[in-house]
């Protein structure tokens, strides 16, 4: 086969509805000389489950880290719900419903399940220039419901993170997002380093996220994790997008050939 | 059962206090005057001083950084109080504000280069250890400053009986900065910044000026330390406190505070203070030679660190 069979044409992907929730146009970003993005298109509509694959350096985690308001993007435009917006910390995009969780730095090892789940949001009994006295009750209260949902039931709100296994620690950060009422839930490899049954738990709550109407960005290398959940791909390379593409019109074989 | 007894192991300052109970216990039967009103007086007086100092360190150790110039500021900070009051004249509680004003500025000046150029904060502040003790010698141009009889020393050292009223300041400290660090969200942000920054970071919290804010709250402390020794011995030494960051940084990692950022309590910032102190004044009492006054906090900082690390394993192995 003719490498140009895999290479999906600019005028075949797919083009943002009039509604989506996330929208970005030419995204560029410079890291001193080197160009990590140079010019992404990219978007997700509501309720939709997004796979974002590509090659190591291909740029998807700068491409999130600029969603999640982490990084600022050196050109293009970001507009969520049809407006504009500028990002200035991971505040401003959490303000507007986009959470980000990443493999390693997700929770805070140490610290307790419940007050992991709230970092940077304590819900709190009174306050003073936004210092104030934190609602332990409602902290610990508010994390068993989470843990419920995630069936870690026997896990006290207590325990330090640390003593939680990857995939559990993973789905801890999914209950935060729900919890917090995320409308896009970004993911940077949330399968890394788990073993099989750890990923396919963590595979289910994605997928269930799209049943509670949360929108998901799930970034993995491994296509074999995203094709089943994902209901657009979006491949990367060298920067730039190279793929934009419902699931049902392409296989895990065609999609392997066309990022490799 | 095994829920307390996991409770108990995972909480450092819970093996410190059975430390602490051992030596004293140690103490009262080797040599029974330890525990008369007079020595326990002796304790208390000391107790303070050292622990408002241990506070901020720990407090700033929790965040993930160091202060080693707190012996420095220790000195530096009484030394200005009293020029300022003896040599200018300058109203007592003027005197003071500005004092501690220094403190927060040298506090200030160690975060804000440890953060703006990215270096250990270990490296920081042992060169605002030189740069403090140099200025506070300079100041007093080799020879104490004169202390002026104005000087409001009975709010902070006023013989109360059993203890000073340093001890009512050191109460109050405890109770203001454990519900911060414990019960605000305040705390939770020192915890994450320390524990994790870039967790801390990616859920939208400002850990630049979390650990600004310990660096200050460190430095602040260590100055009011000092003003309450300087109050106490009627005079500003510009040796004051020599070697002190090493006693406070012990108190914390005997308290069961981990030096990686993260980990400790103001409960254990205490009873580390305790335990330094009341072995420093037990060999004493025991006739012991004072110069093995180190080698036992050295032993016990060494000895605390490997129980706390085993102990952690162990609560982290049992369910619960
Ligand atoms: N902080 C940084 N400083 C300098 N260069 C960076 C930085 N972060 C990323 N880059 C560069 O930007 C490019 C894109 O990196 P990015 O991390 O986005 O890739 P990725 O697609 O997430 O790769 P991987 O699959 O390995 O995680 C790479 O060339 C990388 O070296
Ligand atoms: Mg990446």
């Amino acid at each position: 086969m003719a490498l140009e069979e895999h290479v999906q044409p600019k005028e075949s992907f797919v083009r943002p509805s009039a509604d989506a929730l996330i929208r970005c146009e030419r995204i560029e970003k410079w890291y001193g000389s080197v160009h990590a993005l140079t010019g992404v298109d990219f978007h997700c509509e509501r309720n939709e489950v997004v796979g974002l694959v590509g090659d190591n350096g291909a740029g998807k985690s700068t491409l999130i880290k600029i969603l999640s308001g982490a990084e600022r993007h050196d050109g293009g435009k970001i507009f969520v719900e049809g407006r504009e917006v500028r990002f200035r910390s991971p505040k401003d995009a959490m303000a507007l419903g986009i959470e980000t969780i990443y493999q390693y730095t997700a929770m805070v090892p140490h610290m307790s399940i419940a007050r992991n789940i709230f970092i940077g949001r304590e819900p709190l009994k009174w306050s003073l220039g936004g210092l104030g006295w934190m609602d332990l009750r409602k902290m610990a209260d508010h994390a068993i419901n989470s843990l419920t949902n995630i069936d870690l039931r026997t896990r006290s709100p207590d325990t330090p993170v640390e003593e939680l296994s990857g995939g559990q620690r993973q789905a801890v950060a999914i209950a935060r997002a729900m919890y917090f009422k995320s409308k896009v839930l970004i993911l940077d490899e949330p399968t890394n380093h788990l073993s099989v049954k750890e990923t396919n738990k963590v595979l289910d709550f994605v997928a269930a996220l799209r049943d509670q109407g949360i929108t998901s960005v799930f970034i993995s290398h491994n296509l074999h994790h995203i094709h089943p959940i994902a209901d657009r791909i979006v491949a990367m390379a060298r920067g730039e997008k190279i793929a934009d593409i419902r699931k049902a019109d392409i296989t895990v074989e065609q999609m392997t050939a066309m990022i490799v | 059962m095994s829920k307390l007894a996991k409770a108990l192991l995972s909480r450092p300052e819970i093996s410190a206090l059975v430390m602490l109970l051992v030596v004293v216990t140690g103490f009262a039967v080797y040599a029974p005057q330890f525990i008369s009103t007079g020595n326990t007086r002796v304790i208390l007086f000391a107790v303070p001083e050292l622990g408002i100092l241990a506070l901020g360190t720990g407090i700033l150790m929790i965040a993930g950084e160091f202060d080693l110039s707190v012996g420095s500021v220790f000195a530096l900070v009484p030394m200005v109080i009293v020029i300022l009051m003896g040599k200018l004249g300058i109203d007592p509680a003027l005197a003071i504000c500005l004092g501690l004003l220094v403190a927060i500025l040298v506090g200030y000046l160690n975060g804000w280069i440890t953060l703006t150029f990215g270096i250990p904060s270990f490296v920081t502040t042992l060169g605002m250890l030189f740069i403090a003790r140099s200025i506070a010698t300079v100041l007093s141009g080799g020879f104490p400053p004169p202390f002026p009889a104005n000087t409001p020393t009975g709010l902070f050292v006023a013989d109360l009986g059993l203890f000073r009223s340093s001890m009512l300041w050191f109460l109050a400290f405890i109770v203001l900065l454990g519900v911060m660090l414990h019960r605000t969200n305040l705390g939770n942000w020192i915890y994450a910044t320390g524990g994790q920054r870039q967790a801390a970071d990616d859920m939208g919290i400002d850990t630049r000026r979390v650990k600004l804010f310990c660096f200050m709250l460190c430095s602040f402390l260590a100055g009011f330390a000092g003003m309450i020794t300087t109050f106490r011995l009627r005079s500003a030494l510009p040796s004051l406190g020599e070697g002190l960051e090493l006693q406070a940084i012990a108190a914390n990692v005997i308290g069961g505070t981990a030096l990686t950022g993260g980990i400790g309590s103001v409960a254990g910032f205490v009873i580390g203070t305790f335990l330094i102190r009341v072995i420093d004044n037990g060999l004493v009492m025991a006739r012991i030679d004072a110069n093995w006054f180190r080698l036992a906090i050295g032993t016990l900082t060494i000895l605390a660190v490997i129980l706390n690390i085993t102990l952690r394993r162990k609560a982290r192995a049992m369910r619960g």
